[in-house]
């Protein structure tokens, strides 16, 4: 099946940037273990890239695959509102066969 | 006007035709200038050219940091005028930062700040090499962002991060009223060592565009509104600085003769070349025919006649009446004739639109008939500067121009506009209706000849079918018959 390519950009390592880490390195580890890809991108080492994705708030992390590419800012800590604003239920919903068990 | 001068801020050349002069040299270098004004007042544009003029004058690359529109967007309206920004971005003289909003609003999910921001104008600022940077406009992310701590703490940084990186910036701020607080938000806060001010104001149901610069501390600049005009072609925004232009006067002794011996001799052989000469009088007396005959003055010179009052057909049967060869001098490419009514578009329009027909055609004499059309479309205050700035214009060009304008009351007096008119030009013919013998009789006086001897009798005129013929003095003292002031 399809994994998730997702992009967490991070500006240096402030607590902030490594909360962010933490937070969704838990997150994917205990719902999606096995079906991600993550690279972190810190903005200071690598402009051009969040320049070429339009990233100005961070942490932002960015659904590339699959599409539509999907965003969340802010450093993660709301579980709920990253699974919402990734989409990423709605997948885990289908491969459990299931909406009401959660 | 100007404040004083300390050392130590210097000025860097927009290249904005006439900014250096109100900002007396350029904005301080390696500093932000505050580029404030009201929604459509030219801010983009002007902040644009601020960029072009650097690429394509010094070879200087620049940076435009866009929260409002996306670079395609820009793009697309600048290659309109010309400006071929696709083309310095690929060539590294020119860059981006995107910060246009984006379609979908992010989710937000915890903390964060605007961490990219500083990164990302560093890195561009870098990767050209760039002298100058356009901030374009700094309130937006209010809008955007409802935690206003967060927004003035990036602002903050981000105007530092502009200090750090020694480049020069224009740096745009919105405004709601043309004569109110300077930005939204209080922005200027963060930029307060220079503020210039872009206004558009409506005269009736013109729009009149002025500049201002408010204050640039630590070096000194012009004050008071100037008027400016942004074309749709390539030259953009252009500032018309009004006090400069009295300076320059013609320093030619070459004549351009009228072709009339009669009307030459009483100006020492004819006007002087690169002068400007007003020819003022009441309806019928022959301003027009003095214009035509010019016009015609020179068959070797190019001539272009440019008409406010009546159309190109109607002025060639008036040459054809007087036995000027109009018609043969088209025929020829040696003259042209420009008709445009007035009311069909603002006075800042009819001078781009001047400008750029003369430059085209290059011709050493220009006839304009007549002002007394222009002044009912624009507020005094507007039509003074159009005239300054046409006036300016044609002077540096070196061109001889004759103007003429309508005095409504027949037996003279002054009207605004000749008034206006006088302090701009060097030489002034008056023409006036006069009683001799119980007969009306048109008189004319040569007035206020700069750099020459003239004539200043009042003599009779007679209009013939080969034209104006000049005849001697009125005898006696007419002078206050005339209504004529003795220059």
């Amino acid at each position: 099946m399809e994994k998730y390519r997702l992009k967490l950009y991070v500006t240096g390592r402030t607590p902030r940037s490594q909360q962010a880490i933490d937070n969704l390195r838990r997150l994917l580890e205990e719902e999606f273990a096995e079906r991600y890809e993550l690279e972190i991108v810190d903005v200071l080492e690598d402009p051009q890239q969040a320049e070429a994705h339009k990233v100005l708030a961070t942490p932002t992390l960015v659904r590339d695959l699959p599409p539509p590419v999907r965003r969340v800012i802010g450093d993660l800590s709301d579980r709920h509102q990253v699974l919402l604003g990734l989409d990423l239920q709605a997948l885990g919903e289908g491969d459990h066969g299931g909406t009401d068990h959660d | 006007m100007t404040e004083g001068a300390p050392p130590g801020v210097g000025k860097l050349a927009t290249g904005i035709p006439g900014f250096e002069y109100i900002a007396d040299g350029g904005l301080p270098a390696g500093r932000a200038t505050l580029l404030a004004g009201s929604s459509g007042s030219g801010k983009s544009i002007f902040g644009a050219q601020f960029l072009v003029e650097g690429i394509r004058q010094w070879q200087q690359p620049g940076v435009f940091v866009t929260f409002e529109e996306p670079p395609g967007a820009i793009r697309d309206n600048f290659a309109a005028l010309g400006w071929p920004i696709a083309e310095w971005e690929a060539q590294g003289q020119w860059a981006f930062v995107d910060l246009s909003p984006d379609e979908e609003q992010p989710e937000i999910a915890g903390e964060f700040d605007l961490g990219a921001l500083l990164p990302r104008i560093e890195h561009a600022v870098q990767r050209v090499g760039a002298g100058r940077l356009v901030i374009d406009s700094l309130g937006t992310l209010y809008s955007q962002y409802s935690d206003r701590h967060m927004v003035r703490r990036a602002l903050g940084q981000l105007m530092a991060a502009v200090r750090r990186l020694g480049v020069t910036a224009l740096v745009t701020a919105e405004r709601l009223e043309e004569y109110g607080p300077v930005a939204r938000f209080d922005v200027e806060e963060f930029v307060a060592d220079a503020v210039v001010i872009l206004r558009q104001v409506l005269n009736g149901d013109k729009r009149r565009r002025t500049v201002e610069i408010l204050k640039m501390r630590g070096t000194s600049h012009q004050k008071g509104e100037y008027p400016f005009t942004v074309s749709t072609d390539a030259e953009g925004v252009s500032i018309i600085p009004l006090s400069a232009i009295e300076l320059n006067q013609p320093a030619s002794s070459e004549r351009a003769p009228f072709g009339v011996a009669e009307l030459d001799a009483l100006c020492a052989g004819g006007l002087l070349r690169g002068s400007v000469t007003l020819v003022a009088g009441p309806t019928g007396t022959g301003k027009s025919l003095i214009g035509a005959h010019f016009a015609t003055g020179d068959p070797g010179e190019r001539s272009m006649v440019i008409a406010f009052e009546e159309g190109a057909d109607q002025l060639r049967r008036n040459a054809a009446g007087w036995n000027l060869p109009f018609e043969g001098m088209e025929a020829d490419g040696t003259l042209q004739i420009h008709a445009a009514y007035p009311e069909t578009a603002a006075l800042e329009d009819h001078l781009v639109r001047l400008k750029k027909a003369i430059e085209a055609f290059r011709p050493g004499r220009v006839t304009i008939d007549s002002l007394s059309a222009l002044e009912r479309i624009g507020s005094d205050r507007g039509f003074r500067e159009f005239l300054i700035a046409l006036v300016a214009y044609l002077r540096e060009s070196g061109i001889t121009t004759v103007m003429t304008t309508n005095t409504s009351n027949l037996q003279g007096g002054g009207i605004a506009s000749e008034a206006q008119v006088s302090s701009m030009t060097d030489t002034i013919i008056l023409l006036r209706y006069t009683e001799q013998q119980a007969r009306i009789k048109r008189g004319l006086v040569v007035l206020k000849m700069r750099g020459s001897d003239q004539d200043k009798a009042v003599r009779e005129f007679t209009v013939t079918d080969r034209g104006i013929r000049v005849g001697e003095p009125f005898a006696g003292d007419s002078g206050s018959l005339l209504g004529f002031v003795r220059g």
